[in-house]
């Protein structure tokens, strides 16, 4: 048994064709290809001509009996949607390839050439391309016309609001809508007094932009409500105004929380006096004297709804005096930090010295300034504070260290960075002093975002091309600033010649 | 000279008849046309014996012969036999053979000198198709099919063969049988040659759906332009192949 069989090399003859006596290679049929395409017509009975609908204000088209495809001339997306809609010729015969014949675009003409096989005579594959013309039928989608009608008709509306005196929420929330591109379908953002209302074409995008809600904020489970607009009575269609209410937790980061002894205890027992440290769709607690942190999740927030005792517009200017270690270092979810106690007194009133006990220690040193919250001079009426009986509250709670040492820092000052914003319309009837306000706010959310990296972990920051670094020396050690790895998100990549090294064959 | 015409207003002629150089077998058909073309051309020279086979029409796909014999398949009755007998002529002797496949007109294809059967032909068999037929007999496939007598109409003079024959192919079965071949089709692009049409040395009847690319070709190859029926002459055997430049 060999392993090298011997095999015959056969060559193929030509034969001349039946019909024209045109040397040809052998096949099937022994017809030369103009003779079997004389004889053959595999596009008979396709259609060639094809009428297309399409709505000239939104430049999309009709796939019956509703849905509009958005597409451009000459796309991919138009070609397979001219395809398609020959789907029933092109059962009877195999589809090999489809590409467009260029029209004038104001024609009104698509042209498509098709190549087919089919089979014919006996066993046969014949392949023939032809020409599909599609003639454009201009008409109005149902959406086009009923914003051409009323432009403000909207559908559904999202209520976003958060019972506080603040609106850094809806700056950050506003950068974040920007980076998901969650507020594409919006047809109308509008400013109002503790929250944004967000207006929709669509139903489903409104309850698709409540769930985002829901992922990014601790939200509660939203309300909706239905609004009759008209009724068809022939049809029995009934047109509605949706409306949602979202309501954001009042508990913001840096918040001094006082725990209602039911929350307290299925936490743990964790101190009743809490800082809350993150907020994203879970709310993180710690507690500054134990350093336990503790997440609630929102369900577990709006279960049982609590309000913040102090806010961060009560923050006080503390300057350090002595810093004594008390505990080793402990690392908190990546953060660390280190118990110590500290002698304070407020920067107004350097009478008084405080002695207390901050989790901060890994940061203050004596001569620092730091912000806290003034337990000692504030009035509270919190009920939850007086349901505890033997708890006897410290006199300050510091939060974080101050760098604002220069007097002349500018307000605005320029930075290396900048955020892109939505498209909001302000609530006119407000006034004037609202609009400083919220300047200030404003200012004070962008230090925020310096200060923290982990703040800028959902947000896209954009080079600012106007910075110019300014001439003074460093501004001191330890300002935090954004490092330029983090501002890519406008980055544009060009094209530069290089050499290709290092490729060999 | 090459004849188109239909048997039935069908144009596979071949089925329906047998002709050789000294007889011709034609079936026993709805009208006397078909009878009637055999008969203008070849009364003078060679009888046209109307018959059947087996009691079937298929006479030319189920006997084999050439000028010294004719062979029958084992279903062939004895009336039918006798008939030939006795309408032949006496230097051709009629023989009915046992063997598995009765469809002799498809498995040999044969001329006065050569044959070339089926594969699995008998070995019994063949040697009554030596002796009967007076020929030398090769064992052959054509373009890959066993079904040699289908695919190739073969004369003294020249022969067809299927149109997918490789060159190689051609160049052997011309050394084996000593005639020119060519590749071609027949009633316009049919592959089955054999059925299509029906040879002997000055003659050739063709199916009516034969083109004039095909006739040019089968006239060419079988020399029947300048033939005569009474000038049939021993020609050097020569191998040779045709094939168009």
């Amino acid at each position: 048994m060999s392993a090298n069989m011997f095999l015959i090399t056969r060559t193929q003859g030509t034969i001349l064709c039946c019909k024209c006596r045109i040397l040809m290679a052998p096949n099937p049929a022994n017809m030369c290809v103009t003779c079997l395409r004389s004889e053959v017509d595999i596009t008979e009975g396709l259609r060639k001509n094809v009428t297309i609908v399409h709505c000239p204000e939104c430049d999309s088209y009709l796939k019956p009996p509703r849905t509009w495809l958005k597409a451009q001339l000459e796309s991919k997306e138009l070609l397979t949607y001219c395809v398609k809609r020959l789907e029933t010729d092109l059962k009877k015969v195999r589809l090999v390839n489809a590409e467009f014949i260029w029209t004038e675009p104001h024609s009104k003409r698509v042209k498509v050439k098709l190549k087919v096989q089919k089979e014919v005579l006996n066993g046969v594959i014949l392949e023939q391309s032809y020409v599909v013309e599609y003639v454009q039928q201009d008409q109005m989608c149902e959406s086009c016309t009923r914003f051409q009608a009323n432009p403000d008709q909207w559908v559904a509306s999202v209520q976003l609001r958060q019972r506080v005196l603040h609106r850094r929420t809806f700056f950050y929330l506003e950068q974040v809508l920007l980076k998901h591109d969650a507020a594409a379908h919006a047809i109308k953002i509008k400013q109002r007094d503790q929250g944004i209302d967000f207006f929709f074409g669509n139903k489903s995008h409104a309850l698709k932009f409540v769930g985002f809600l829901g992922e990014v904020s601790p939200t509660d489970k939203s309300k909706r409500s239905e609004r009759l607009v008209s009724h068809d009575t022939k049809n029995n269609t009934y047109n509605y105004k949706y409306t949602f209410s979202v309501e954001i937790s009042p508990i913001c980061r840096e918040d001094l929380i006082c725990l209602p002894p039911r929350v307290a205890v299925s936490l743990g027992n964790l101190g009743p006096l809490v800082i809350c440290t993150k907020v994203t769709n879970n709310i993180t607690l710690l507690d500054p004297f134990t350093l336990r942190q503790c997440f609630l999740d929102k369900d577990q927030y709006w279960r049982y709804p609590f309000k913040s005792l102090l806010s961060s517009r009560q923050l006080v200017e503390y300057d350090v005096f002595n810093v004594e270690i008390v505990s080793p270092e402990y690392n908190v979810d990546s953060f660390k930090y280190v118990i110590a106690d500290v002698e304070v007194a407020r920067v107004t009133d350097y009478g008084k010295l405080f002695y207390v006990r901050t989790h901060l220690g890994h940061i203050l040193k004596p001569g620092d300034r730091a912000l806290g919250y003034d337990l000692y001079g504030v009035n509270l009426n919190d009920d939850d504070v007086d349901k505890y009986r033997d708890f006897i509250l410290p006199e300050v709670i510091l939060m974080k260290k101050s760098y604002e040492e220069k007097p002349h820092r500018k307000r605005g000052k320029p930075r290396p960075w900048k955020l892109k914003s939505l498209n909001i319309e302000l609530d006119e009837s407000r006034g004037r002093s609202n609009v400083e306000k919220m300047n200030v706010e404003y200012e004070e959310f962008l230090r925020d975002l310096e200060e923290n990296p982990e703040l800028r972990f959902n947000l896209s920051l954009y080079h600012n091309e106007d910075y110019q670094p300014s001439e003074m020396a460093s501004d001191g050690e330890g300002v935090p600033f954004v490092p330029l790895e983090e501002l890519f998100a406008d980055l544009e990549l060009t094209e530069e010649e290089y050499e290709e090294d290092g490729m060999e064959e | 000279m090459a004849t188109r015409f239909q048997f039935e207003n069908s144009c596979e002629v071949g089925v329906f008849s047998k002709l050789t150089n000294a007889y011709c077998l034609v079936a026993i058909g709805g009208s006397e046309n078909f009878y009637s073309a055999f008969e203008s051309e070849l009364a003078d020279v060679i009888p046209v014996v109307k018959t059947s086979i087996a009691g079937t029409r298929i006479i030319g796909r189920l006997c084999a012969g050439n000028k010294n014999g004719l062979l029958v398949p084992h279903n062939t009755t004895d009336q039918e036999l006798q008939h030939l007998r006795n309408s032949l002529p006496d230097q051709v002797v009629v023989q009915r053979i046992e063997e598995k496949l009765s469809a002799l007109g498809n498995c040999i294809a044969c001329n006065d000198h050569v044959a070339l059967t089926h594969t699995d032909l008998d070995k019994e068999t063949e040697e009554i198709i030596a002796d009967v037929l007076g020929v030398e007999v090769f064992r052959q496939t054509i373009a890959g099919n066993i079904l040699v007598g289908s695919y190739c109409a073969l004369s003294n003079r020249g022969g067809l063969v299927h149109p997918h024959t490789s060159i190689e192919d051609l160049d052997e079965l011309s050394t084996l049988l000593q005639v020119p071949l060519v590749a071609g089709t027949i009633n316009r692009g049919s592959e089955v040659i054999a059925a299509g049409m029906t040879v002997n040395d000055w003659t050739a009847f063709c199916g009516s759906d034969t083109t004039a690319t095909e006739l040019s070709v089968i006239e060419s190859v079988f020399k029947l332009r300048e033939a005569q029926p009474t000038a049939i002459v021993e020609e050097m055997r020569k191998s040779l192949i045709d094939s168009y430049v």
